[in-house]
């Protein structure tokens, strides 16, 4: 099959579909490779570089629409690449369906098989293809970038000659995949870093990456995102409030906010208001991740940098995997790379559309004429298991009960011990005679001897331990040695044997736990 | 000797014993105590030797010092992945002198009995010291007595064969798998009827032909017992073994009268038992089921597992590990199999050398006896002071930028703690999944002895480094600096 990439044709767009490396990998699995001539020329990838590679470079859009099968695009289809799309070609690139309903069904009819990187499941055997992690991992990145160009501080803390510098504090909202990389990148860069999110599973990851989680003290059950396929849910109104009263006490402290909360096919919850940037310090920074859907504080400015009459800046770009065009165009090129990897399990360039495959079956929003959007549920749910209910944590007064309960159970069970113990003594002791219960006092006291000494062996020395008793227990030998001298010849030979291999045992049990002590090293 | 002098040796022997155990609490103790084992058991055998009543000393000498040989040319030359079968192999000894023993006591009982129906004087008898305590006896102590030997030889004979099995399956000579005849545990319960019948029938004064018989059903019942139990469950059997050895030693110094013996076999009769317990509690199964085989009964299905096993290869991990800054090594029986402790040591030394902090962790049943990964690390010259036990580390694992599991499976597998339905629900696990990557190195996908699925190595932050675990970090060292 020939996968081919035109430039792409939004205004500013600068991403491109196919790399020079993705392009080496597709011709492994037996594909062709064609791309539009100054493609990948705003990404950095100069057509020079997709011919090394072997990949055709066509003149035209025209011409590559024509020779391709497969189409991959970023950006979802404009109205004249629609048009010279065609019967039994395979389309795939971001379509947002949900949104371009009118879109969908125009190419359904032409015959066009499209695939939606937005709508690849998010379960674990697809994440090598989930175009929008990849997307929001850069925007995550960029945004803290894009904070720190328009912040006038220094992101560490740092004491110079000149000086002390305070480190400056982040507030990230929103703990998703663009979320993390934001914590990620603002603790690397040293500043100190707080997170939010209505998900409070999400916590762990938040710690995990070096920044604070701002817990609310709210009592009720908040949503688990395994529910929802690992997305926020909409949050009830008194969360809301804890949640808004929370940032208002942050906001005067705080020198950089990045916004990303997106509740999927809604628009952005308005989590930043106004009267929070009222209260910032002059010269801190707002990224709204969040724009294109309204943006998370009502201030914000689709596509543009504002600044607030109290000198607050309020960045609402909504391209900024396009801005890292290097970047994000060789994740997104691995992505449909990956796509057409499973798309073709047989490595032999033959596409095998298998709509039983919950992957490529959730992806695929037109097939075969017809619409195939919104795909069924996967049949596996591969979203991390719920947590466990958290411990209880109890009072003083709970444990206080619970230890001398435990204490009065070990004292019993001890009691019964010892008076099971006594009697079986006492028995013992009414029939048999005295030169017995002379040795039998000796035994007794040595196995108590044995426990206490031995719950004492370091664990790491339980193998020198079994060499040692196994010497040790050799001491059979002298039961032979007492016997040797008896007249009867079996006696004698069975005893000299006996003798023999315990001393076999003897020496070697005891050499070989020398051997092993002596390699005992400290460092 | 005097009896006085002798008891005096003795008592000393015993707490020179005591003494050496009690000094493996530690490493350094240990180096000392050690020493505090020989002399005694030194002491002990020369003031035997000297004692009143023993005769054929220059027999004893060949013997000893023939014994002396052998145990040193097997010490010397031992490997330490062969640790777990010599120790097996030393304790059938133990077993077989208690069976020899016992069978010489009766002989010299009945001789003892018949002289002294005869009307021998004990001044003509030419008795050894062991004889005149038995001219002495009264028919109770007659009967204890018997009841003694009659224990000292099964548990003896059980010991013996027992251990002759368990080295077998350590040394790869007998299939590893739990195998029985027809019949199973019904077989070992009508031999064990049939021992407690001939017990009877001796006491009752039928003839050293009873003992044989229990000598070669107890042997039958050792050899079938631990024959019907998986390699991997070893450890509690070799401690099970070990404890054997010491009750063997104990009856058998209750049928010489002997305290010495009596100390020596509680002492290392309880170790035993105190192993066996360590070993069951860190597998979260009863004594019982390990011995008599097989897994608890689970309640339903096991979870199903998703997703799929990523591998990585040797330049993945080189990376991963040069830029980690904390590392924690988790050994298994594999790693012993594959003979790899000295790449890993070499590995530990190199990341050691660039500052990061690199420790071991140390399941209670990694390997196939109780403290084999210790050794054998410290083999490979491996401090002991960064080898830690589960539950000193496992709290660290959230802190920890990479671990790297090397040939172990169950002891890290995950559904012990999340899947109730799991044949190992409940065992404690190395908590390897919380630290932020996993390497697992393998040789393929399988799964452990037990059969069981290992979700681990489905976890989005768990690599498979398939192959030959010395093979790879040979392959991986040179990625190190």
């Amino acid at each position: 099959m020939k996968i081919g990439t035109p430039k792409e044709l939004f205004d500013g767009e600068a991403r491109v579909a196919m790399t020079p490396e993705s392009a080496v990998l597709l011709q492994k699995l037996g594909h062709e490779c064609v791309i539009e001539a100054g493609a990948g020329a705003a990404a950095g990838f100069s057509d020079t570089l997709y011919k090394d590679a072997g990949v055709t470079v066509v003149k035209t859009a025209a011409a590559l629409f024509k020779a391709a099968d497969v189409i991959a695009k970023v950006r979802p289809p404009e109205e004249v690449e629609v048009k010279r799309l065609r019967d039994g070609q395979t389309l795939i690139s971001f379509f947002y369906p949900g949104a371009n309903d009118a879109l969908m069904n125009r190419i359904a009819k032409k015959g066009t098989t499209v695939i939606a990187m937005d709508m690849v499941p998010r379960i674990s055997r697809a994440q090598k293809m989930d175009a929008l992690s990849s997307m929001a991992n850069i925007a995550g990145y960029r945004a803290v970038i894009e904070a720190g160009n328009n912040f006038g501080r220094f992101f560490t803390g740092q004491v110079t000659a000149a000086g002390k510098v305070p480190p400056a504090k982040v507030l990230v909202v929103g703990a998703g995949v663009a979320g993390l990389a934001a914590i990620g990148t603002a603790t690397s860069l040293g500043a100190i870093t707080y997170a939010f999110d209505v998900r409070p599973e999400v916590a762990e990851q938040v710690e995990s990456m070096g920044a604070e989680f701002v817990f609310l003290d709210f009592e009720e059950e908040q949503a688990d995102g395994a529910a929802t396929g690992g997305y926020a849910a909409v949050s009830s109104p008194e969360f809301r409030e804890a949640q808004l009263a929370k940032f208002r006490e942050l906001a005067p402290d705080v020198d950089i906010v990045i916004t990303t909360a997106l509740i999927p096919n809604r628009e952005a919850p308005e989590l930043w208001t106004e009267d929070m940037v009222a209260a910032m310090k002059p010269g801190s920074v707002i990224i709204d991740l969040a724009a294109e859907k309204g943006g998370n504080c009502k201030l914000t400015v689709m596509d543009q940098k504002i600044v607030t009459p109290n000198g607050v800046t309020i960045v609402g770009y909504t391209d900024f995997p396009s801005r890292m065009a290097a970047q994000s165009s060789s994740l997104y090129a691995n992505n449909i790379r990956h796509m057409l990897a499973d798309l073709t399990p047989q490595k032999d360039g033959v596409i095998n559309h298998n709509m039983e495959d919950d992957v490529i079956r959730g992806a695929t929003i037109t097939y075969e004429k017809s619409v195939t959007f919104p795909p069924p549920p996967p049949k596996i749910q591969a979203i991390a298991a719920q947590k466990k209910e958290p411990t209880k944590v109890l009072t003083p007064e709970e444990v206080q009960a619970e230890e001398v309960a435990a204490f009065k159970a070990q004292t019993l069970s001890q009691v019964k011990i010892l008076v099971v113990g006594g009697a079986l003594m006492l028995l013992i002791g009414a029939y048999a005679p005295a030169s017995f219960m002379q040795h039998f006092i000796v035994f007794v006291l040595a196995i108590f001897i044995g426990f206490q000494v031995i719950w004492n062996v370091a664990h790491a020395l339980h193998t020198p331990l079994m060499a040692t008793t196994n010497a040790i227990s050799s001491i059979i030998i002298v039961g032979a040695l007492l016997q040797i001298g008896s007249g009867n010849w079996l006696v004698v030979i069975l005893s000299a044997i006996a003798v023999f291999i315990a001393s076999i045992n003897i020496v070697g049990g005891f050499m070989v736990t020398r051997r092993m002590l002596a390699m005992f090293q400290k460092s | 000797m005097s009896i006085g002098l002798t008891s005096a040796a003795y008592i000393a022997a015993s707490v020179l014993f005591i003494l050496a155990l009690g000094g493996l609490s530690n490493q350094e103790k240990a180096k000392r105590a050690i020493w505090y084992g020989i002399i005694g058991m030194a002491v002990a055998v020369f003031a035997t030797w000297f004692a009143e009543g023993v005769a054929n000393r220059f027999l004893i000498l060949i013997c000893v010092a023939a014994g002396a040989y052998a145990g040193h040319y097997i010490a010397g030359r031992v490997k330490m992945t062969e640790m777990p079968q010599l120790v097996a192999a030393l304790h059938s000894f133990v077993g077989l002198a208690a069976v020899f023993i016992g069978l010489n006591a009766d002989i010299m009982l009945s001789a003892v009995t018949a002289m002294r129906e005869a009307g021998t004087a004990i001044g003509d008898a030419d008795l050894t010291s062991f004889g005149k305590k038995l001219w002495y006896k009264d028919a109770v102590e007659i009967s204890i007595l018997k009841v003694e030997l009659f224990l000292g030889i099964f548990i003896g004979a059980i010991t013996f064969t027992g251990s002759v099995i368990a080295y077998g399956k350590l040394a790869g000579k007998v299939d590893g798998k739990p195998t029985q005849l027809p019949g199973g545990h019904a077989l070992n319960a009508g031999a064990l009827a049939l021992c407690l019948v001939l017990g009877l029938m001796y006491l009752g004064g039928s003839g050293i032909w009873t003992m044989v018989l229990v000598t070669l059903i107890a042997g039958f019942i050792g050899w079938h017992l631990i024959l019907g139990i998986g390699g991997a469950d070893m450890p509690v059997v070799v401690s099970m073994l070990n404890s054997y050895s010491g009750w063997a030693a104990a009856a058998i110094g209750f049928t010489l009268g002997n305290d010495l013996l009596i100390v020596t076999g509680a002492l290392v009769g309880s170790s035993g038992a105190i192993l066996s317990y360590i070993m069951c509690k860190a597998m979260n199964r009863k004594f019982i089921n390990v011995i008599l085989g097989g897994f608890g009964g689970t309640t339903g299905p096991q979870m199903e597992v998703e997703g799929e096993q990523v591998a990585i290869d040797t330049d993945g991990v080189a990376s991963a590990l040069n830029e980690a800054d904390s590392v924690i090594i988790i050994p298994g029986y594999g790693m012993a199999v594959a003979q790899a402790q000295q790449q890993v040591s070499e590995l530990v030394r190199k990341l050691r050398a660039q500052g990061k902090n690199v420790r071991f962790a140390i399941h209670p049943v990694a390997g196939r006896l109780p403290g084999h990964m210790n050794v054998l690390l410290a083999e490979a010259r491996v401090p002991y002071d960064i080898v830690m036990e589960m539950d000193e580390i496992n709290d660290d694992f959230p802190k920890t930028d990479v671990a790297i599991v090397i040939g172990s499976n169950d002891i890290v597998n995950p559904a012990a703690q999340d899947d109730p339905n799991s044949p190992i629900a409940g065992m404690p696990v190395l908590e390897c999944w919380k630290a932020k990557q996993v390497f697992v190195m393998k040789r393929g996908q399988g799964t452990g002895y037990s059969g069981i699925e290992n979700p681990l190595f489905f976890k989005e932050n768990t690599r498979m480094f398939y192959g030959d675990a010395k093979a790879s970090l040979d392959k991986l060292l040179p990625m190190i600096d």
